[in-house]
């Protein structure tokens, strides 16, 4: 099911600001690839660019070559709204639709892309909610509207409806950022099993979240502000936390500056 | 003044300092409407506003003043600020009261069932009785055509402004959308009347809801997008990575999202046209028979009704008993499409229960 990501030179552009420049890294399928770096650097640029959701924003646009099991993202005839099917994505801050229900949610990504026979859908709906270490919680209040579930239950419902359309990749930009310790733990656990199924890429600004979940650490830089963002090295996790072979990665994961 | 003074006089806590009694508003009110009275009719003055003029700025020196004293500068004026916003209020809504009430005083006189299921027909604009049942169902044909044609070209503009429109076309679209916001209900009409014209036409009810229609766009317009943009990015950004397409994200997230205030501003566009006057009088022309066709023939229409029995009544009680009825008619129709508006909105509202 999990797909391998290839990166092969690729830089994206917010209208004439470059914002990430000449990246190329390969993500190997059933692992956790963390992205570390400062703010602005481009991680979550680079992360939408895996997607298509960077040419979302008005001016954005990217040169260079996204392989998902040899077949260019940005190839000729491929279409964004499939290559999203295939890539899921988890954002930041917890964003439930308002209007649905806690079912509705889940069965969003389903019941917006065809039709769904009502059994097939709960099926489901139940198995992504217990994917997403949530069902427990809201087996009795399915119908209940999503926004009312607290901030880590919103988010674990966020990736309940991200893995209920069966992508190949799982992005997820912060997941944690907006959440208490005890849900983060939650939220890192779930990445834990959910690696078992899905390639898992997660931008973090927490170095001790990226070391206890992923397998590979990618660490991103920006010479000075305004200039795009670099890809400085892309190593095993143990590596980069314990030996890393640039010097700025070993001044950033210290503390030494940033 | 006193603020020299004033830190001499509180108490030692530098917390807590003398305020005047929950009361004195009210005390001060009193004495000064009395001492406005009092002066106005010592000075001879006979006009009422002079009164509550004097007694305004009577209230509002003494509240200074005694603030001043009793609690220090920053109170004062904060009093002061207070008592302009509540005079505010109140000068806001004296003429709404007034209007509302002068409306229903006179509009309850005739206004009964047989008044609004009987027509004009056969009665002179003179005479008493009649009704205005061809008014209202004209009215209510004329509007609900105009909403047709408006409110969804309204809704689609506002969406491909909102969501799609980029560049010069959109820059033009909403520059246009800015210049008919300002049309004078008349020229609207005058436009109408001029493709009738070329045609040869007589005047009909649709050619209004026609003129009603571009009045109405411009409203709808601008309250959609507001909607719109209400919407958080995130939601469409969370609907377009679960491989949604973008038309269905605007169907059933975007959309589902702001219907209550897209509702709102259509019926907020449908109050604004269906008090229109100028438009029906140049296009439908008006119509004391029963008229169910909006496609032939002259219609009639409640503000219309209400312009040509003021202006056909030759000094007659009976007609101007009529127009205050059919005015109260009529903002007793916005208002309750007001209230429907907002119950819709209640509704569909997004839910926060858990």
């Amino acid at each position: 099911m999990a797909k391998r990501i290839d990166v092969s030179g690729l830089t994206a552009y917010y209208g004439s600001h470059k914002a990430i420049e000449d990246i190329s890294m390969t993500v190997e399928p059933r692992s956790v690839t963390a992205f570390i770096g400062p703010s602005g650097c481009g991680k979550s640029t680079f992360l939408r660019t895996l997607n298509r959701m960077h040419e979302v924003t008005p001016g954005g646009r990217v040169e260079g070559k996204v392989l998902l099991d040899d077949e260019d993202l940005y190839g000729n005839g491929i279409d964004p709204v499939s290559v999203r099917r295939e890539v899921g994505m988890v954002f930041q801050r917890p964003n439930p639709f308002p209007t649905m229900s806690i079912f509705d949610n889940v069965a969003a990504g389903l019941r917006l892309n065809g039709s769904y026979r009502k059994s097939e859908l709960s099926d489901i709906v139940e198995k992504s909610l217990k994917g997403a270490n949530l069902w427990n919680e809201v087996k009795d209040r399915l119908n209940k509207p999503g926004s009312g579930l607290s901030g880590g239950q919103q988010q674990r419902l966020c990736i309940a409806r991200a893995i209920a359309v069966e992508p190949k990749v799982l992005l997820m930009d912060e997941p944690c950022s907006a959440l208490d310790p005890i849900s983060t733990l939650a939220i890192e656990d779930l990445i834990g099993e959910l690696k078992e199924r899905f390639t898992i890429v997660i931008v973090t600004h927490n170095m001790q979240q990226a070391a206890r979940v992923s397998d590979r650490t990618a660490f991103f830089n920006l010479s000075a502000v305004g200039q795009p963002g670099r890809l400085i090295e892309i190593d095993d996790t143990e590596r980069i936390f314990s030996n890393p072979s640039v010097q700025a990665t070993e001044d950033y994961i210290s503390g030494r500056f940033g | 003044m006193s603020h020299a003074q004033a830190p001499a006089r509180r108490s030692p806590s530098t917390l807590r300092g003398a305020s005047l009694p929950s009361w004195s508003p009210w005390a001060i009110a009193g004495g000064s409407i009395l001492l406005g009275i009092g002066i106005s009719a010592a000075a001879g003055l006979d006009s009422k506003i002079q009164w509550a003029l004097i007694a305004g700025i009577l209230y509002l020196l003494a509240t200074f003043g005694f603030a001043a004293r009793v609690e220090g500068g920053r109170q004062a004026k904060d009093r002061i600020a207070t008592s302009l916003v509540w005079t505010a209020f109140v000068v806001a809504v004296i003429p709404l009261v007034s209007l509302i009430w002068v409306t229903v005083a006179r509009g309850v006189k005739v206004l009964d069932f047989y008044f609004l299921t009987h027509s004009m027909g056969v009665v002179a604009d003179t005479e008493p009785g009649g009704g205005i049942y061809h008014a209202i169902l004209g009215s209510i044909e004329q509007v609900g055509l105009a909403t047709l044609i408006g409110a969804p070209i309204g809704v689609l503009t506002a969406i491909y402004l909102v969501e799609y429109g980029r560049g010069k076309l959109a820059r033009a679209v909403t520059f246009f959308v800015d210049v008919m916001t300002g049309i004078p209900s008349i020229v609207a009409g005058l436009f109408i009347l001029s493709i009738m014209l070329m045609f040869d036409m007589q005047p009909f009810g649709f050619a209004g809801s026609l003129a009603l229609a571009i009045l109405m766009m411009p409203v709808v317009v601008r309250s959609t997008e507001e909607m719109l943009k209400l919407v958080p990015n995130e939601l469409r950004e969370a609907s377009l990575a679960l491989g949604v397409p973008k038309y269905r994200t605007i169907l059933k997230v975007v959309l589902p999202t702001c219907i209550g205030g897209i509702t709102t501003g259509i019926m907020l566009a449908i109050a604004r046209i269906a008090g229109e006057t100028a438009p029906v009088l140049l296009l439908v022309f008006g119509n004391p028979f029963i008229n169910a066709n909006p496609f032939e023939g002259a219609q009639a229409s409640l503000p219309l009704y209400i312009y040509q029995q003021f202006s056909n009544s030759a000094g007659s009680g009976a007609a101007f008993d009529r127009a205050w009825a059919a005015s109260l008619t009529l903002i007793a129709f916005v208002m309750i499409l007001n209230l429907v508006a907002r119950a819709i909105a209640r509704w569909k509202a997004p839910k926060t229960g858990r």
